[in-house]
């Protein structure tokens, strides 16, 4: 019995009536995308984006040129150089992160004793050369300046869950 | 000046042309916005947006397309038959476009009134497997000659079926002119008279095959973009692979007259008080495409095997039996003789 009516919906092409109808529905909802470069989507504060190295409110960098992230960093993306700056603090001479071997995994964040290498929450840094994606210090101070604001709301936002 | 037209032959060809231009570049133009039209439906019923970037709501986004296309390198595979391989999209361009000859969109609105016109459409929309067979084989190339083989297949399987359930709908009116038909479907009950409620099965069926015969989802097995890059059509770029992409759609939008046509009355209005005229035969072809948009977006991919199956052992058989029945209800006036209305007079 349930076999017939089976048959006679697939002749009936019932399925396709359903569909129409559901396909009908869904046109009149409400669009699940955004228009992306105008519009974005919302970002966890967690949101491990383009890499920053920060500084103190005062300017001085932070990076104290442990070497925690370079050690820690799975994918050896990393490349510290250090020695005693004039006033006898130890800072970095040379601080690059190659982004395209970077797999963000957010593990140098973790590893960092100060927060000065963060992932901020920008993802927009496509570039057209191969070259412009090995960043270097400054670069990243640079990066550190731009995005203090957000970077500093997302750490405050996530600094209960740590 | 009407007698330099209609009388000399200059005149004449001169009026032919002017008519041509008159179908296919308003023809185009509504392609390009058909185009629009069918991407945006199909974005919306999966919460897309769609195009809306280039002009108001993306209203040209057809036209950037055309100009990217034309500015695009010309890639020739090395082994192709150059000819060969040039002419298979001009062929599926033009073939689609022949057709529209003989396609009225008003009382009397037609570039040729012969008596075959449906004959006619459906030979000339035949045709069109020759260029995909021509661009699968001339590329030179194993895949698309493949896909062409199976699109080829694919086009003639269905066109079996097209054929009976156009036999049907003559039988009903007894004329192959596509004036006749829409005037045997014109009576004071409005759209109650068209075809489309005695041969309702068929005009299913033709649907259905319509899809088919023109490549669209689900049978748009010939392209596959998921698993197959695009059948026939892989060594293709730029104005050749625009040329196969217009002819499909000239295609899609012809199988959208014809349904209007001989299923919906043409430009028949649909309430009986109300005047006739081209904008209901706009109307009617735009729902019907519509419903084809539709389709393309609720509906998954038949398998190569099940649209065979689909054409030859569902729809040739019952298209078959349907020719049959409709002999039967016209010559023996079946069902207060609605199968036979040009007897009755309609």
């Amino acid at each position: 019995m349930t076999d017939y009516t089976r048959h006679a919906k697939y002749f009936l092409l019932q399925d396709f009536y359903q569909g129409m109808k559901l396909g009908i529905k869904y046109m009149f909802k409400p669009k699940a995308t955004i228009n992306y470069p105008h519009e974005k989507g919302p970002l966890s504060p967690r949101f491990r984006g383009e890499h920053a190295l920060r500084r103190y409110a005062n300017g001085e960098e932070r990076c104290i040129a442990c070497k925690l992230c370079e050690a820690v960093c799975p994918a050896q993306a990393i490349t510290i150089d250090a020695e005693p700056r004039e006033d006898g603090s130890r800072r970095t001479t040379r601080y690059d992160i190659d982004m395209t071997k970077c797999i963000y995994c957010g593990f140098c964040q973790e590893a960092c004793p100060v927060d000065a290498i963060v992932e901020g929450p920008n993802f927009e840094f496509s570039t057209e050369t191969r070259e412009e994606l090995y960043y270097d210090k400054s670069k990243l101070l640079e990066n550190g300046d731009r995005w203090e604001a957000e970077i500093a709301r997302n750490l405050e936002m996530d600094a209960p869950y740590r | 000046m009407a007698d330099f037209f209609f009388n000399t032959t200059l005149g004449m060809i001169l009026l032919i042309i002017g008519q041509i231009f008159l179908v296919v570049i308003p023809l185009l133009l509504a392609l390009a916005f058909l185009m629009y039209a069918d991407r945006k439906i199909w974005a919306s019923v999966q919460l897309r947006r769609g195009p809306n970037v280039v002009g108001v709501y993306g209203l040209l986004q057809s036209f950037a397309d055309f100009g990217k296309y034309i500015v695009k390198e010309i890639v020739v595979p090395a082994g192709a038959d150059r000819p060969v391989f040039f002419l298979a999209p001009m062929v599926s361009l033009v073939m689609a476009l022949v057709a529209w000859a003989v396609i009225p969109f008003n009382d009397g609105w037609v570039l040729s009134d012969i008596n075959v016109a449906i004959l006619f459409v459906f030979a000339v929309s035949s045709l069109e497997v020759y260029g995909v067979i021509m661009g699968g084989w001339a590329s030179n190339s194993k895949y698309p000659f493949l896909g062409s083989l199976r699109s080829a297949a694919q086009m003639i399987s269905y066109e079996v079926s097209i054929g009976l359930i156009i036999i049907g709908v003559i039988i009903s009116t007894g004329s192959m002119n596509f004036s006749g038909i829409v005037a045997a479907q014109d009576s004071s009950y409005g759209l109650l008279s068209w075809y489309w409620l005695p041969h309702f099965p068929m005009l299913i069926l033709f649907f259905i095959s319509a899809l088919a015969e023109t490549n669209r989802p689900p049978f748009d097995l010939p392209e596959a973009e998921s698993e197959l890059v695009a059948g026939y059509q892989v060594e293709y770029s730029s104005t050749p692979f625009l040329l196969f992409m217009i002819g499909e759609l000239v295609a899609v939008v012809l199988m959208c007259a014809l349904i209007s046509l001989m299923f919906f009355g043409g430009w028949l209005s649909p309430i009986p008080g109300l005047p006739d005229g081209i904008f209901w035969m706009i109307a009617k072809m735009g729902i019907v495409f519509f419903f084809f948009s539709l389709i393309k977006a609720i509906t998954p991919r038949y398998r190569y095997d099940q649209l065979m199956r689909l054409g030859w052992k569902v729809f040739l058989p019952f298209s078959l039996f349907w020719v049959v029945f409709v002999a039967f209800a016209a010559k023996f006036g079946w069902f207060w003789g609605i199968y036979a209305r040009w007897t009755v007079g309609g």
